[in-house]
């Protein structure tokens, strides 16, 4: 009945181990700083509170976790029947990519032990951009568990429940479609409260949930792409990349629409002028635009858009840009004040690290041992 | 919020999230700075008048319990470099070419206080999630409540003066900050007394009192010629301790907490620019306001979010069904 | 002690012991404190006991008094053990002191000039008391000569001048506002001469002492400070060495007279103590050697600045110091003085670029592989 399989296969292969040793490096970090406190692990200071565990695991983790998103949007919202195929690896992947960013999140969490609190009415501050986005967060994560739960099911042949999960499905379908629009772009409106400490050019105010939002689609179309052309090289099978391109091409028009907007925007705000500023800050503009612009060009050609290789390196080349937009605003040019400086410690990047290795090994098991990828006619 | 314009941003906004993006609300002006409370309490420090004693520093770390921040491996005494998790209030120096004289912006140097500003429109209790940080609704005192906190350090972010710490060296750490004495346990205000840094202050750079009342004593200094003697007071400006005469310096007109970010109740005057002495670019609208602007205008009530839940299940409901009567006709 | 430490080199002291009528171990004690103080080692104390003792030829001293209450003399004349003044007396020859000489009138206005006559070049002025200058000096005269013209006068041919007291160094409580008689410290009377001032109200014996010993021992001046002031004595101010220091750190200040910080001996800094701006000794000499902590910080008086030009009779009695410690470079943090701002590592720097390049080498790889597959796979396509 199921028109996906699991691909089967030795789990622990050589990249597997290598990515098994970053990943325990990682967890020792991870133990460390339990155990000693943030600071004997993190480089975070008092200007710095949020370092790459926040920027990275959780909201750049979370934006390239917004493949299932993009897909929802694409195949439900907009009727695109044709691209269920990528929907369940794409699935798993957000969920991964959701659920460490909700453990990055435990443990960038200073007083983890108590973070039920934000689960209790009786403590939610409604003008927290925070509060949303950690009650959307928690709550996506379970509408992803129950989008991909069919996987799971199918595999134990609870046929029951699919039933019954068929029927409700659509409900939370809506709910992740609606979450990630809603928590994305918040996680851009947690920008609009730094005030001044966020660059000009990147402090757009009450634009910021707009941008966060159409950046975050913008790479869950790119991991969607990303996620299928590795697939595809390492378990073969049918090439997808007539499917892709044409992810490629609606990206390319967010793109677009972004790329006008972060323009338009600093015009209106009169702040066009610091992009020829030739400082840190330009050039990073600069730089962010021009991982922006390189493939919407390669995209806007329906040749090169066929070609695999290209669409992969234009989709790599937007996820860098969605990235480097995030860890511009939030890191690289953020400036609390005089005399504040960050840049991770080796052991905060190698918990990162192992986060990432960690989503990649949990990734490779569930296509081994479950019914993920699409079945090729082929095989 | 009007009914009516109620209705109105949902409609825009509910059409911006259906077609995939968030309108940007034009009307993120919703909600203005807050206003000084009547009844605020805070301080008044005179960069002018601070000699660098660190009285206040020691008199804070004593009266909150905050242990010595040493640089070298002996504690014997404190040398905290700048605010955090065990330091709530210290004392820096701007210094420029040699230094010799004081409130001097050339070749001198002034003394500024790094403590906090207990903004009208904090962004700290703005920012958090769990409510940990709260403004007292009389004094205006911002205050925080650990059992409450769960961490998130985006008070810390939110705070245009770095203020709020965490305490990054310790297993189970938490954030610290200035609650003007008035913390449980500590209570000074609550029992009629003043804030302990201006208790111990001997000339008055410190001062404490209402809002209002430091306002005005700000106000009057900015009046005074250079050269003239001033008596100044030293403790709670509406009742003080004693008073010592001193020389007016030439101030500049400028009352940092008046206006910035819609005010704060502890106010900072001084002879250096205040960029100088590390004041933030802050502009009279506060951050929080406009973020809370934006958050207010999308999820009101839950309003938009419910709207557009209703309108994706719908679609999507149809959608798959289409998708499943195709699929049986096919098979 | 004394005995053990001192290499006498076999010096007869029984003389210098007969003439003060003290004994050898006290007056070599005393002259190691001297020169302890000045900063000099025990070879200068010997040097200086040697000085004292075999005195080659006294040098002659013109002492003239201005307008003051003649505080200095008073406050040297009641030194303790071995007294100074009979020390001083013995050392030099006092030609010429208003107050202590016997004789009066025109017969030791005779001496006098008599003494600065055959001492051309060689003798020592000592100026007490401020001098007058407003309406041609008439507020201050000697034998009907002005105190301006007799200190010109006898700055002439002087070979060294010492302002003694506050008065003659700068001024004193007459040069105070409203200042009627003109009343000027004998520097600023006397431009372009070396003037060595001692200054306080009174000045300290044991600081005009150690510099007259200094200048006998060695035939020249002790280093000095922008005022002139020896640096041995003036070198510090006294909040540096103040005893009571610590409470000012500690934010502990006595309020009042009376009060629980002042019983408890706090710092009287909020009391007007103008310690934190006047450059003294006070604090490790104390006051007149008297010991026992008696000076006015000791007894729990705010230091009035005696000493201080522009202090001292200027300022308020407990109108605030301005402290003059904490100019830079002090421990002070500086505005960008982040304790915890932590700059990138070489490894982190390396690690985290390593990531970057991991992403972007095996996109590369990937997309040529993707390039071959693609070509069959899109034929594949067509052909379907």
């Amino acid at each position: 009945m199921s028109t996906h399989q699991q691909t089967g296969g030795r789990i622990f292969t050589l990249p597997f181990m290598l990515l098994g040793i970053v990943a325990v490096i990682g967890l020792y970090y991870i133990v460390e700083r339990f155990v000693l406190g943030m600071g004997a692990v993190a480089n975070i200071n008092g200007g710095f509170p949020w370092g790459i565990w926040v920027v990275y695991d959780v909201v750049i983790g979370t934006a390239l976790a917004c493949g299932g998103y993009a897909l929802a949007f694409t195949v439900y919202v907009f009727n695109k029947g044709k691209y269920h195929p990528l929907v369940r690896p794409a699935l798993l992947a957000s969920l991964l990519g959701y659920a460490l960013g909700g453990f990055g999140a435990i443990f960038d969490m200073g007083r983890w032990w108590q973070f039920y609190n934000i689960l209790i009415p009786g403590n939610w501050n409604f003008n927290s951009v925070m509060l949303e986005v950690g009650l959307c967060v928690a709550l996506y994560i379970i509408v992803l568990i129950i989008e991909f739960s069919p996987a799971f099911l199918e595999k134990i042949g609870a046929k029951g429940l699919l039933k019954v999960l068929d029927k409700v499905l659509f409900f939370f379908i809506a709910l992740g479609v609606l979450l990630p629009t809603m928590h994305q772009s918040s996680l851009g409106s947690l920008l609009i409260a730094m005030g001044y400490k966020v660059d000009p050019l990147w402090q757009t105010m009450q634009f910021q949930p707009l941008l966060a939002v159409v950046s975050a689609l913008i790479m869950g179309y790119s991991i969607v792409i990303f996620e299928a052309s590795l697939s595809n090289v390492r378990f073969g099978g049918k090439s997808e990349t007539p499917l892709l391109s044409v992810l490629g091409k609606v990206a390319m028009g967010l793109m677009i629409v972004f790329v006008a907007a972060r323009i338009i925007i600093l015009v209106s705000q009169g702040k066009i002028g610091l992009i020829f500023a030739g400082d840190f800050s330009s050039i990073m503009f600069v730089l962010e635009m021009a991982l922006f612009i390189l493939p919407a060009l390669i995209l806007m050609s329906p040749t090169s858009r066929q070609n695999g290789g290209l669409l992969l390196i234009a989709a790599v080349s937007m996820l860098f840009a969605g990235a480097l937009y995030r860890f511009n605003a939030f890191l690289f040019t953020f400036d609390p004040g005089p005399g504040y400086a960050y840049f991770p410690s080796v052991s905060e990047i190698m918990v990162t690290l192992g986060i990432i290795a960690i989503e990649i090994m949990a990734y490779l098991v569930v296509v081994k041992t479950m019914p993920v990828l699409h079945r090729s006619e082929q095989a | 919020m009007k009914r009516r314009d109620f209705l109105k941003n949902s409609l825009r906004a509910g059409a911006g999230v259906l077609a995939g993006a968030v309108v940007a609300p034009d009307d993120a002006e919703a909600r203005p700075n807050l206003e000084p409370k009547e009844g605020a309490v805070g301080m008044l420090y005179d960069s002018t008048l601070c000699v660098g004693c660190k009285a206040c520093v020691a008199m804070c770390k004593e009266v909150n319990g905050m242990p010595p921040v040493t640089i070298s491996e002996i504690d014997a005494w404190d040398e905290a470099r700048d605010l955090s998790g065990d330091t709530l209030n210290v004392i820096k120096i701007y210094k420029d070419g040699a230094g010799k004289t004081k409130d001097a912006e050339v070749n001198g140097f002034a003394f500024e206080k790094r403590s906090c500003m207990h903004c009208v429109d904090p962004g700290c209790v703005s920012v958090c999630p769990v409510t940990a940080l709260t403004q007292h609704p009389i004094t205006g005192i911002v205050s925080y409540n650990a059992d409450a906190c769960i961490g998130c350090r985006n008070c810390m972010v939110g705070c245009p003066y770095n203020v709020p710490q965490f305490q990054y060296d310790k297993t189970f750490g938490q954030i610290n900050k200035c609650q003007m004495c008035n913390q449980k346990g500590v209570e000074r205000i609550d029992n009629g007394m003043m804030t302990g840094c201006a208790e111990a202050c001997p000339t008055g750079a410190t001062l404490f009192g209402t809002r209002d009342a430091l306002l005005a004593e700000a106000k009057r200094r900015m009046e005074l010629k250079p050269g003239e003697t001033y008596n100044y007071p030293r403790g709670d400006v509406s009742k003080p301790d004693s008073y010592h005469e001193k020389t007016v310096p030439a101030y500049k007109q400028h009352i940092w907490g008046e206006k910035e970010a819609g005010g704060t109740n502890v106010m900072h005057i001084s002879s250096i620019s205040f960029d100088k002495l590390g004041m933030p670019p802050l502009e009279e609208r506060s951050a929080a306001s406009v973020a809370e602007g934006v958050q207010h205008s999308l999820y009101n009530y839950l309003a938009l979010p419910a709207v557009a839940l209703a309108g994706l299940s719908f679609v999507v409901k149809r959608n798959a069904d289409k998708a499943k009567d195709q699929k049986g006709e096919r098979s | 002690m004394a005995e053990k430490e001192f290499d006498t080199g076999g010096f007869d002291f029984s003389e210098v012991e007969k003439r003060l009528g003290v004994t050898r171990r006290t007056f070599l004690t005393f002259c190691a404190g001297v020169a302890g103080s000045l900063g000099l080692s025990t070879n200068s104390a010997m040097a200086m006991a040697k000085a004292i003792a075999q005195p080659k030829k006294r040098p002659p001293v013109i002492w003239l008094h201005g307008q003051e209450c003649t505080g200095p003399s008073e406050s040297l004349l009641r030194s303790e053990q071995p007294s100074l003044e009979h020390l001083i007396l013995d050392m030099i020859s006092l030609d010429y002191h208003q107050t202590l000489d016997a004789g009066a009138g025109h017969k030791v206005e005779e001496i006098k000039k008599k003494s600065m006559e055959e001492n051309k070049g060689k003798y020592l002025l000592v100026v007490e008391g401020a001098i007058p200058v407003a309406d041609g000096g008439i507020y201050c005269k000697i034998a009907g000569e002005t105190m301006v013209d007799l200190t010109k006068e006898a700055a002439e041919h002087a070979a060294a001048i010492v302002a003694f007291g506050s008065c003659a160094a700068w001024g004193g409580v007459q040069s105070a506002a409203p200042n009627p008689t003109g009343a000027k410290g004998t520097q600023a009377v006397l431009p372009g001469k070396p003037v060595v001032n001692i200054p306080g109200c009174p000045p300290n014996p044991a600081n005009f002492l150690g510099t007259v010993l200094y200048f006998v021992t060695f035939g020249k001046l002790p280093p000095l400070d922008e005022q002139n002031r020896p640096k041995w004595a003036y070198g510090r101010l006294i909040h540096e060495n103040c005893y009571r220091r610590p409470h000012f750190d500690a934010g502990r200040f006595a309020t009042e007279f009376g009060d629980e910080g002042h019983k408890k001996g706090y710092c009287l800094y909020k009391l007007g103590c103008k310690g934190p701006e006047t450059y003294n000794n006070c604090p490790s000499l104390e006051f007149n050697n008297v010991g026992g902590g008696v000076w006015p910080i000791g007894v729990g008086h705010p230091c009035f600045g005696c000493s201080e030009q522009g202090v001292g009779f200027n300022k308020p009695l407990f109108s605030l110091a301005d402290v003059k410690t904490h100019t830079p470079p002090n421990a002070f943090p500086e505005i960008d003085d982040r304790s915890d701002a932590s700059g990138a590592s070489t490894g982190a720097v390396a690690l985290a670029s390593a990531a970057a390049g991991a992403v972007a080498g095996a996109t590369l790889v990937t997309a040529r592989k993707l390039n071959s597959s693609d070509d069959g796979s899109n034929s594949d396509d067509q052909n379907g």
